[in-house]
């Protein structure tokens, strides 16, 4: 992992002694509520409908388990006992007291954790696919990149009042878990024939109201030139992004209303300017940053165990666990093992403070450590030895961490919702829970399959329900709080918008429709089809006809 | 005289800024004083006029101006304002990087406007060396803005160097 220096300790405590004066001053009536909002934002506080909410940045989602034991204890002293893992690889605290967050602030500076740009018109936390370094399908490790974008992009001083929020995410693996398509700016690392490394880069990715696909702008950027391009696009952005209206003001407006060409063309005209001047990074800066990524202290291990296999036969849980929630490893005898968030009864991404030190314990004892947090708001433990995983899943069964269901339908991601959130239009846990009742079934959900479900409560989409295979969003109408269902997202490298299949529903009646949408689709398929290729294959009227033919 | 924050420290304010709705004419007569800041299009259709006069000239740019219709003739101005019309438009952050890093403007760059003391550090990195603040700042307790961090990483107008080659030097 990043280890601070002194330059990165310095700059995080100025900005808490920064924003302890601000808070300060507030509180004091010397600065207006208006004028303290960009501060605060860009702090990563938010006035909520019952408490200020508190966003702290996991920067590309990589956690020590000293950060999870500070994140736990944060949950205890200065919240209820637990916090939320959101759908950008960031942990939301829900009850903190504003007079309290500078102190809180200065708890997470101590293990090199901050709020810095987690909200706000300006650039947020930089994510990327949570296999980074551990995938077999991996071109190149993304998190030294991620890294480099982490530091360029804080405090950067011109681009702290943008017409809107700004996400970046980085991706060097061929599956992409990152979602990356539909970012600000998304960038797929890349290998030329030279064995040469550099950056696809896409614009104007993006969910909320206007969903959008980002449109390649360069194919091929090297490496050395990443942040001259990237500041590029920011200049560009910033000056013409449209202000004038917030629905407007994301970029990837700006790039469908000039056209992906002519932003282009207006990308590297500031380009031309900087390409190889003083941001151009060097050798020695992306050597500096691999090094603190380097692989842990892996053994030479046989890529099977004898007691695992035979435990798979005996215990049927453990079986399908070791089938759903855990994946190939670059390296022999290890594999990435995801614990489930997503507990029937318990809010997605909510984690507990016992639960939290619990992870983190089981990431020193087996693996090396280290913990990631995935915008599917699951954990992840990369390195976990074959040998290790039958005792691995019986520590977890205990903690209710143990559940297989990833990838499945239960494994439903979902904002905070009306419950929580003062944006939102509807309530978002109890649709997602009520469906997990639906299917509470590991056969009925084994013989459905791969398939992602993803609930929001707004327009904004911070529950990515249009890149879900199937998704829902929570309508306000005249007061009462409806679900619209979209169907054929996908958020990988064939990223899909989600195409709407009717007029919404009400709440009680959710779990049925996603039980007929399914039965439609274990009707149709042919061999070996997923619900989205299905749904690809047959297109929305089939799932319409079900849906609305008895709904009348 | 009003006060303003001109390199680090409180300084009258002896230019006086005047609007599309002062005639060109009357910038040049008795009216106005010896240091005159006048907005962009006055600027580019008086242009002869106004650098004929023995006044200062300055210019003054919304935050919707392009600064590239200066041109060459920004490196020749005294001092050129950019306006906040509201403390979160972020646009002539990026206006005052242009004029420095692009057009070679090396004369005082002012920000006028909503300009609050929490916006100071950021506007100083990229390359504003004078503020007037908004009506309700104090000048004075403001100055303490400008050492809210004690370095950056990245390379901006008045460090183009940025932190990573400063780590390995």
């Amino acid at each position: 992992m990043y280890i601070y220096d002194k330059y990165d300790h310095q700059m995080l405590q100025d900005r808490i002694r920064q924003f302890r004066d601000q808070t300060q001053r507030f509180l004091n009536g010397k600065l207006t509520p208006e004028q303290f909002l960009p501060l605060r934002l860009q702090n990563g506080l938010y006035i909520q409908r019952l408490a200020p909410m508190l966003r702290v940045a996991i920067p590309y989602g990589m956690l020590s388990s000293r950060q999870l034991r500070k994140l736990a204890s944060i949950a205890r002293d200065y919240d209820k006992g637990y916090a939320h893992f959101s759908t950008r690889q960031n942990i939301q605290y829900n009850w903190p007291q504003l007079e309290q967050v500078p102190d809180l602030l200065a708890e997470l500076a101590e293990v090199e954790m901050h709020a810095i740009q987690t909200s706000g018109n300006c650039i947020r936390n930089t994510t990327t696919d949570q296999f980074a370094g551990v995938a077999p399908d991996e071109i190149e490790d993304s998190r030294p990149w991620c890294e480099i974008i982490r530091q360029w992009s804080t405090f950067h001083p011109e681009f702290a009042y943008l017409p809107r929020k700004f996400k970046i995410a980085v991706c060097g693996t061929a599956n992409d878990q990152a979602a990356t398509q539909v970012h600000d700016i998304g960038l797929y690392i890349k290998k030329n024939d030279q064995g040469e490394i550099g950056f696809q880069v896409l614009v104007g990715g993006g969910l909320g109201r206007t969903p959008v696909i980002g449109s390649v702008i360069n194919e091929f950027l090297p490496w050395q030139h990443l942040l001259s391009y990237l500041d590029a696009i920011m200049r560009v952005y910033n000056r013409f992004g449209r202000r004038d209206n917030k629905y407007k003001a994301r970029i990837k407006i700006l790039v469908k209303e000039i056209g992906a060409d002519a932003f282009r063309e207006k990308v590297e005209t500031e380009y031309r300017h900087d390409k190889d001047g003083p941001a151009t990074l060097t050798q020695e800066e992306v050597d500096r940053c691999k090094a603190y990524f380097k692989d842990p202290a892996y053994e030479d291990l046989p890529d099977t165990d004898n007691a695992v296999a035979e435990a798979a036969n005996t215990d049927l849980l453990f079986h399908h666990w070791l089938e759903r929630n855990v994946a190939q490893h670059i390296k022999s005898g290890y594999r990435i093992v995801t614990l489930c968030l997503k507990e029937t009864g318990v809010a997605p991404g909510d984690v507990t403070d016992g639960q939290m030190e619990f992870i983190a314990d089981l990431a020193d004892r087996y693996s090396f450590g280290e913990i990631r947090v995935t915008h599917e708001q699951n954990v992840v433990l990369a390195d976990v030895r074959v040998s290790d995983l039958y005792e691995l899943y019986r520590a977890c069964k205990q903690e209710a961490l143990a559940t297989p269901y990833l990838g499945m339908l239960n494994d439903i991601i979902c904002c905070p919702g009306g419950d929580f959130c003062s944006l939102a239009n509807a309530k978002s846990i109890p649709i997602a829970e009520a469906i997990q009742r639906r299917f509470d079934d590991y056969d009925t959900l084994k013989n459905i399959g791969d398939i992602t479900l993803n609930i929001s409560g707004c327009m904004n989409a911070c529950g990515h329900h249009h890149v879900g295979n199937i998704g829902i969003l929570g309508v306000d109408k005249k007061g009462e709080e409806f679900y619209q269902v979209t169907l054929g997202g996908a958020a990988d490298r064939e990223t899909a918008i989600g195409k709407v299949l009717g007029p919404s529903f009400a709440q009680e009646d959710m779990p049925e429709v996603i039980a007929k949408i399914i039965d439609v689709y274990l009707e149709n398929r042919e061999d070996g089809e997923t619900f989205l290729a299905t749904y690809n294959r047959l297109g929305i009227d089939p799932y319409k006809e079900r849906v609305y033919a008895t709904a009348d | 005289m009003p006060q303003l924050i001109k390199n680090g420290a409180v300084a009258d304010n002896t230019w006086e800024r005047v609007t599309m709705e002062t005639a060109a004419d009357s910038v040049l007569g008795a009216d106005t004083g010896a240091q005159v800041i006048v907005p962009l299009a006055m600027w580019m259709a008086e242009k002869d006029s106004l650098t004929a006069s023995d006044k200062s000239i300055g210019v003054w740019l919304d935050s919707e101006d392009d600064p590239y219709e200066l041109g060459d003739e920004a490196a020749n101005l005294p001092l050129i304002a950019l306006d906040f019309p509201v403390f979160r438009d972020g646009r002539p952050f990026s206006t005052a990087a242009i004029l420095r890093e692009r057009l070679d403007f090396k004369g005082e760059l002012r920000a006028v406007g909503d300009v609050h003391r929490d916006q100071l550090f950021y506007m100083q990195r990229c390359g504003f060396d004078s503020f007037e603040l908004a009506e309700g700042e104090d000048v004075a307790t403001a100055l303490s803005a400008f050492t809210d961090f004690t370095t950056n990483y990245q390379s901006t107008v008045t460090e183009p160097t940025p932190l990573f080659r400063r780590r390995q030097a």
